[in-house]
């Protein structure tokens, strides 16, 4: 009895985790990883920041991103992303509920929403480049690209984890008991949404002059 | 006695799965919706403020930038803590990006003042 007791009051402390600070090491690693994320976005956009109105020496390179941004379409874009946010908790509700055709669904769109800012940002760079804006064109262009280019490569990211959970899922491989898994993937995917919430805002309508 | 103790361990066994499974206080789908309703609308009001026309207030920067600089904080705390559950989920969780988020806004403060950007 005393050995049960005793038992039980370990379970209980470590809340199932199996941690001696009884809570989840993968949900604090992402946290901590995310943490440190802020710094590498933080030094990007900083980066942009100083160099945003940075126009080249020559007569050929005086064109900077801010004097052609297509505002209508990156809120478009921008939108996209923030409903995406959406759909991956709907996602994770359904799987709790243990409803897995719904979190597939959910998980789906999710991914083909991130797909859709990506097929935006693709565009975008292109019509920079048809306007003569490439990477080494100037400063501010160099700023802009490493900034939004780094962003891109992390909602790409999220699109193949996500895809990986709809593989997952339709191998019966995620349950209930795996809300977890679909929770951290979930943070990194809003994580990658309130980065652009702050890269929308500060680079593309806050007024430069 | 011993069923009571069975059935209290039955309990702690549930509520151990559920900390496995990494559960805890989710909102509802509709709580869910409401806030993504909410980020839309500051959202609109945000490409609101690059149409001057639309909104005369916005042809002052100094009320757009404020305009803009709130929606976006309060989009980032929604996003924060309903999407991500740091609302429901163990403090030290928040603290932890708390800290890097601080972090990063200290230094690269202090970095564009080096390089004087706010002259």
């Amino acid at each position: 009895m005393a050995t049960a007791t005793l038992e039980s009051h370990d379970t209980h402390d470590d809340h199932g985790h199996g941690t001696s600070t009884g809570i989840s090491n993968t949900k604090l690693a992402m946290w901590t990883f995310l943490g440190s994320e802020c710094l590498l976005f933080g030094g990007l956009i900083s980066t942009y920041l100083l160099y945003k109105t940075r126009r080249g020496p020559g007569p050929d390179n005086t064109t900077i991103p801010t004097d052609i941004f297509d505002i209508p379409f990156t809120s478009v874009s921008s939108f996209v992303l923030l409903m995406s946010s959406l759909t991956m908790v709907l996602a994770l509700s359904a799987l709790t509920r243990g409803d897995n055709r719904a979190t597939r669904a959910w998980l789906l769109t999710t991914a083909m929403l991130g797909g859709v800012f990506i097929g935006g940002q693709v565009y975008e760079f292109t019509a920079f480049l048809r306007e003569g804006v490439g990477f080494t064109h100037n400063p501010a262009s160099s700023a802009f690209y490493t900034l939004t280019g780094f962003h891109g490569v992390h909602v790409s990211l999220g699109i193949v984890m996500l895809m990986s959970l709809v593989v997952a899922s339709k191998q019966g491989k995620l349950t209930p008991k795996n809300t977890e898994t679909v929770e951290v993937v979930g943070l990194y995917w809003h994580f990658v949404d309130v980065v652009w919430i702050f890269i929308f805002t500060v680079i593309y309508l806050i007024p430069t002059e | 006695m011993s069923e009571t103790v069975t059935e209290t361990a039955t309990a702690e066994d549930a509520a151990d799965d559920a900390h496995e499974a990494g559960a805890h206080e989710h909102p509802s789908d509709w709580a869910y919706i409401k806030i993504a309703l909410v980020l839309a609308v500051f959202t609109t009001i945000e490409v609101l403020t690059y149409f001057e026309s639309a909104l005369p207030i916005f042809e002052n920067n100094a009320v757009t930038i404020t305009t803009l600089l709130v929606l976006m904080v309060v989009k980032f705390y929604l996003v924060a803590t309903w999407f991500m559950h740091l609302k429901f989920d163990n403090p030290i969780f928040g603290r932890m990006f708390l800290a890097g988020l601080v972090l990063a806004t200290g230094v690269y403060i202090i970095a564009l003042s080096a390089f004087e950007f706010w002259a």
